[in-house]
């Protein structure tokens, strides 16, 4: 028979406690251990990125695809215009130096600048002799700048091999057949002329009195100059404080006209002891005169 | 040896929890089981710092998880179906562990029934040498007469209470000083070994270490007595769910610690049985309108015990408060003197002072402490246990004294027999590790 009162829910005690099953209990203590969250945070999505990406590539055409993708990408980004070299310009030198440039850095234009290998480019057309400095950029408009900075010739250097033209720092820059192509220049000659060739200009500034006599500047021993004259007259100077002995020879000519006369060569080696040698026609005119003279 | 080694694995687990910070709370209990989560943050160490802190020096933990849950499988503060128990432990160690959100794995326990006895052990020893060193602590510790105490009963608490050194006794620290004999009082407190075997068990089955085993009687003492009543002598009567436990402290150390197989459930089955109302009924009714003191407005107050038979005259009775005082009182005069049997057999009476302290669930009967008074001498106060940090509110109350006292307990262990080093006579010969430890002494 059923009761007429609906009956009290039973009540919660007598209920079976709610407990965790082994296998809960051991999921929310594995839940709670830092380096498995760790784990599952990082570890696991990293896995799957891996082997999905390894999956992917692991086909040689996928692989070549990624790859075309790219290149292709890259050089339609290359070849738009506005990266487009066109022409080259040289600034500095002319004619054959520049002709000379251009065969230092063969390229063909229109190039892209991605293409252009701007140090090695640069380095290449200082290895030219005639260039002391060079820069090089790619301007607006697809034009490639080059800006040279030639060495100028400042004196010809008579070595064995022929005539050279040298600088200032005593760089080669190029050869001349004859002597009298670059009369404008001083000549010098010795060993290791070319490395003091400041020193040179300087004689030849201070040389300007001898006017036409001047023949060219000798090194000798690589450690002093002679200065050379017409009839083979020489005036050697010390190692150290040459000009001020060429100046003092200059002033001699200029009051005794030392120069002038039947003289071998001038020493000023020795500063203090200036010698005159007189060649050996003079020599005997003298002694005769001095026998004449009764002396 | 046995004892020392699983003690001390015991000890090394504890230091291994401590070194991690995080170590679970357990109260095995007979009617709830609660669990707190501790973290140390290895601050607010009394002896570091050379002074207390505003929390007495308990501010080196905080509770980070508490929960608790019904008790199953545990009668007499025993565990009698160890399924069940382990399902309530894992549900609360779950809920600790999900409000802590941390992963615990080494656990300290307590349990209150078992049968604790104690034991009063004392030894002397001459000095060799004039200064006493730690090895002659580790000697007059080690040349303690162990009773005979069974079989089937483990060494739960061994705790040097006392040292003395020739006439001069009360010391806590003997080392460094001089004399001719050096004598030692130990209490030593023994338990079913069946409990405790059961208890570690349990824990295991929940996948986590025991670092650490405590009497309930012990660990609610130093939770709920002050630091004065410890020093002068009280006795802490823990009201738990199925025994009533009762420790002796004087000189901040526990000197007897005992418990009376009766506590709350014995008052609710007298309830249920009373007023033919079942044990849930029971206990509601005994928590919301229970007492021990009837006066004259209890006659008139009139309870619905209710009942869910379908019979409405039974599911509407009713009873007075007083006649549910008349089931309840003479329960709780029973327990009551049984205890008083328990302290007047340590010879509570000869302390100095004696202070009761009543905690545990069942303290909060109300009108108690006035039967308590009647039963078991003038000096009866209710205590709660101490705060504290990070402890809910809800976890305050005097039922949750043992968990309390526990965490105290690991923060602060007391030195146990165990702790001190084996004596050097008692290695084998030729050990290594005498010879390590010789090299590490003179070098």
């Amino acid at each position: 028979m059923q009761s007429l009162i609906k009956r009290a829910k039973p009540s919660k005690s007598i209920k079976p406690d709610p407990a965790p099953s082994r296998w809960a209990w051991r999921m929310q203590r594995l839940m709670l251990t830092p380096t498995f969250l760790f784990g599952l945070r990082i570890g696991v999505p990293f896995c799957l990125a891996m082997i999905a990406g390894t999956v992917y590539l692991a086909d040689e055409a996928r692989r070549n695809q990624i790859t075309q993708t790219y290149e292709d990408l890259r050089a339609s980004i290359e070849q738009r215009p506005e990266f487009m070299v066109k022409l080259m310009a040289i600034d500095g030198v002319q004619d054959a130096l520049a002709a000379d440039v251009r065969a230092a850095v063969p390229i063909d234009f229109p190039i892209s600048s991605f293409d252009l290998d701007l140090p090695a480019m640069r380095s290449a057309i200082l290895e030219l002799p005639g260039i002391k400095q060079a820069s090089l950029r790619v301007k607006p408009g697809g034009l490639l700048h080059v800006d040279v900075q030639p060495r100028i010739p400042v004196a010809v250097w008579r070595t064995e091999d022929g005539l050279a033209l040298i600088d200032l720092e005593g760089s080669y820059i190029g050869s001349v057949d004859h002597r009298t192509d670059r009369s404008d220049l001083p000549l010098i000659v010795g060993d290791a002329a070319n490395l003091s060739v400041a020193e040179a200009l300087d004689l030849l500034r201070v040389s300007a009195p001898l006017g036409d006599r001047l023949r060219g500047f000798a090194r000798m021993g690589a450690r002093r100059w002679d200065v050379v004259l017409d009839r083979e007259q020489r005036i050697l100077l010390p190692e150290t404080g040459g000009i001020q002995a060429l100046e003092r020879v200059i002033a001699l000519e200029g009051a005794q006209e030392v120069l002038t006369r039947d003289v071998a060569r001038v020493d000023m080696r020795l500063a203090q002891r200036p010698t005159v040698q007189m060649n050996k026609e003079a020599n005997q005119e003298w002694w005769r005169i001095r026998q004449l003279s009764g002396q | 040896m046995d004892l020392y080694d699983s003690q001390r694995s015991m000890r090394h687990m504890r230091k291994l929890a401590m070194q991690r910070g995080v170590v679970a709370i357990l109260d095995v209990g007979t009617s709830k089981i609660a669990c707190l989560v501790l973290r140390f943050d290895g601050s607010g160490r009394i002896f570091d710092e050379g002074e207390i802190g505003s929390l007495a020096g308990q501010s080196g933990f905080r509770v980070i998880g508490a929960a608790t849950t019904r008790s199953r499988g545990v009668r007499f503060g025993e565990i009698c179906a160890m399924q069940e128990t382990e399902r309530a432990v894992r549900t609360a160690l779950q809920a600790a562990q999900k409000m802590a959100n941390i992963r615990v794995d080494h656990v300290i326990a307590c349990f209150s029934g078992a049968e604790p006895r104690s034991y009063g052990l004392d030894a002397e020893i001459d000095l060799e040498g004039q200064v006493v060193s730690e090895q002659d602590v580790a000697q007059v510790l080690a040349s303690c007469d162990v009773p005979e105490y069974g079989e089937d009963r483990e060494v739960l608490h061994a705790q040097p209470v006392n040292f003395a050194i020739d006439n001069r006794s009360g010391l806590s620290d003997p080392r460094g000083q001089l004399g001719n004999s050096l004598s030692v009082d130990m209490h030593m407190l023994t338990v079913d070994a069946a409990a405790v075997q059961h208890l570690a068990h349990c824990i295991k089955r929940c996948d986590l270490e025991l670092a650490g085993i405590a009497s309930s009687a012990y660990v609610s003492g130093i939770s709920s007595l002050v630091e004065d009543e410890q020093e002068l002598g009280a006795a802490c009567i823990d009201l738990g769910g199925g025994s009533t436990s009762v420790s002796i402290f004087i000189r901040k150390h526990m000197i007897y610690a005992d418990s009376v197989r009766m506590g709350g459930d014995h008052i609710t089955s007298d309830i249920s049985m009373g007023l033919q109302v079942p044990t849930a009924n029971a206990e509601r009714i005994k928590t919301f309108y229970g007492g021990v003191q009837a006066t004259g407005m209890d006659d008139r107050e009139m309870i619905d015990i209710g009942g869910d038979t379908g019979d409405y005259e039974h599911d509407r009775r009713t009873v007075s408060r007083a006649e549910l005082i008349g089931i309840m009182r003479p329960r709780v005069e029973e327990i009551l003197e049984e205890v008083r049997a328990r302290l007047d057999a340590a010879g509570f009476d000869h302390l100095p002072s004696q202070q009761i302290v009543l905690t545990g669930g069942g303290s909060q009967i109300p009108g108690l402490d006035g039967l308590a008074s009647k039963i078991l001498g003038q000096q009866v106060r209710l205590g709660r246990p101490l705060r504290v940090h990070g402890l809910p509110q809800a976890a305050t109350g005097p039922s949750f004294a043992s968990a309390v006292g526990l965490a105290l307990f690991a923060a602060h262990p007391q030195d146990e027999w165990w702790d001190f080093d084996i004596p050097a006579d008692r290695y084998p010969a030729r050990s290594l590790k005498r010879a390590v430890k010789w090299f590490r002494d003179n070098w």
